[in-house]
């Protein structure tokens, strides 16, 4: 089976930290792919550089057969991505968020209204596309933003955490689409999360990574297999163990507190 | 060109919306040109300066867009919290292209800011003299933008939070106005403030707006001209490098 994403021996070091230790993996095309694990083992640092985001210390990407470091707009137009954080313009309505991300990604203009109508429609928002979207919900600013992730078709779909903090509901619905999506466009989907549950209902195939290497790669099925366990969290705890890891508050995080503090929507 | 259009667009659109941020923004104007304007309006005129809102009106105007092209650019800083910054910065389009975008909108909001005091200084009593010249006035509104908001973007990349934005709005933003005779004719002062004026390039767009208003030029168009085209284009260099460098 061929690839969409093919990661060998990447490195990534925070001066002497190694973020990301020597890592391989590969991403079969069409699938769904969970990256899980502990608070700072590597997930976001390691989407950073597949999405040029970061650079890595060493090591071969191809994402879509193009390598982030030296063909870093071929890869960009290769994937959508919905960040940990929301990153939505609340002072835009949806409809304005969309146009915006369809000339960024250079949509043709006649393409540009029919595409953004589809989307919308596909995670039903269609009704509320003239809202600004500070005043929309938690889950459905994700919504929106998977939207805007597949406005300019791309092959690859990256998404940090998509459904952090939505309820149950909107979580399943979330990755009813997702799964919709695969099915019906045959993209590969590239995801991290903490909830364990939901990796083993959606993922094709897990890979485990903790203090930057990788555990363990296989279906979720071969994973409690090889740690004889009933489901894939206590799979997980045997694979990372029983330690709390602490991360520290990224400076973005203090940003937004400080925010916060002086009433920022 | 298209994704620099949508930015600028963006931008403006996001201005429009703020109506408290318009206001808000006026008050400072506002308030120098009527306590000051009025304040010192007799005095100045018995010490044989004449009118005196005729000389404060271009200043306030230039405080005006000052003030909005410098929030403008650390808008970055807003734009890194709230997320929005990485989706531009992950889009398959040159970081110049986000970055002319970005201050090109922001000049033309803090123009518009501009033109708003404009409005308000004739309100109170200001009078053009040569309304010919009033396209000359535009050109050095529009350069008075783009340069601070070219400052603006560069303070934006480097900082990463608003911890220090008292700190620009007292040691830079104050300082600017302040020593850029858009309060006090700059002829005849003491020797250190005159060369603070001399190296502070607001000064030559308040003098280059004074003048095409009617109030007779100090250093002379082409020198305003030069200096204020050469500082923004230096700045846009300075602000579109540091813009590049962000790391998210």
């Amino acid at each position: 089976m061929s690839h969409m994403i093919e990661v060998r021996d990447l490195v990534k070091k925070f001066g002497e930290f190694c973020a990301v230790d020597h890592i391989s993996f590969g991403v079969p095309k069409g699938s769904i792919f969970g990256f899980l694990g502990p608070n700072g083992a590597g997930k976001t640092t390691t989407i950073k550089i597949l999405t040029t985001i970061l650079k890595p210390d060493g090591g071969v990407i191809h994402v879509n057969g193009h390598d982030p470091v030296r063909e870093e707009r071929e890869v960009r137009r290769s994937f959508g991505i919905v960040f940990q954080d929301p990153s939505l313009d609340g002072d835009l309505t949806a409809l304005e968020n969309l146009e915006l991300h369809a000339v960024l990604y250079g949509v043709p203009s006649k393409e540009r209204a029919p595409r953004i109508e589809e989307v919308i429609k596909l995670v039903e928002l269609w009704d509320r596309r003239q809202e600004f979207t500070k005043n929309y919900s938690g889950g459905m600013k994700r919504r929106l933003e998977i939207a805007r992730a597949l406005l300019h078709v791309p092959p690859v779909l990256f998404l940090d955490e998509p459904t952090l903090g939505l309820d149950p509901q909107t979580r399943n619905h979330i990755w009813n689409y997702i799964r919709a999506l695969r099915d019906e466009r045959k993209i590969t989907v590239f995801f991290t999360t903490h909830y364990m549950e939901e990796a083993e209902r959606v993922a094709d195939e897990i890979a485990v990574i903790d203090r930057g290497k990788i555990v363990t790669q296989g279906t979720p099925a071969e994973l409690k297999l090889k740690t004889q366990t009933q489901s894939l969290e206590d799979a997980f705890i045997a694979l990372t163990g029983h330690a709390i890891r602490d991360e520290e508050a990224s400076s973005i995080d203090q940003i937004r507190a400080f925010g916060k503090m002086w009433g920022r929507r | 060109m298209s994704v620099i259009y949508i930015l600028c667009l963006r931008q403006c659109k996001r201005y429009i919306r703020a109506r408290a941020r318009i206001i808000g923004s006026l008050g400072q104007p506002i308030l120098f040109l009527v306590a000051m304007g009025f304040g010192f309006g007799r005095t100045y005129e018995k010490a044989g300066g004449g009118n005196y809102i005729q000389f404060l009106a271009p200043g306030i105007i230039a405080m005006g867009i000052l003030f909005t092209a410098v929030f403008s650019g650390i808008e970055i800083i807003w734009d890194r919290q709230f997320g929005f910054l990485k989706e531009t910065l992950v889009a398959p389009v040159s970081r110049l292209q986000i970055v002319l975008g970005r201050a090109l909108g922001g000049a033309l909001v803090a123009l518009i800011q501009g033109v708003i005091v404009f409005g308000v200084c004739v309100v109170a009593g200001f009078r053009v003299e040569h309304l010919a010249y009033l396209p000359v006035a535009l050109v050095f509104m529009s350069l008075i933008s783009l340069l601070f908001t070219a400052l603006g973007t560069a303070i934006g990349s480097v900082l990463e939070d608003m911890q220090a934005f008292p700190l620009i709005m007292n040691f830079l933003v104050m300082p600017l106005f302040f020593f850029s005779g858009a309060i006090f004719p700059v002829q005849g002062l003491p020797k250190a403030l005159a060369i603070a004026i001399h190296l502070n390039p607001l000064s030559y767009g308040v003098d280059g707006l004074r003048g095409a208003l009617g109030h007779g030029f100090i250093f002379g168009l082409g020198v305003d001209l030069v200096v204020l085209g050469t500082m923004t284009a230096i700045l846009l260099g300075i602000g579109s490098y540091l813009f590049s460098r962000i790391q998210l």
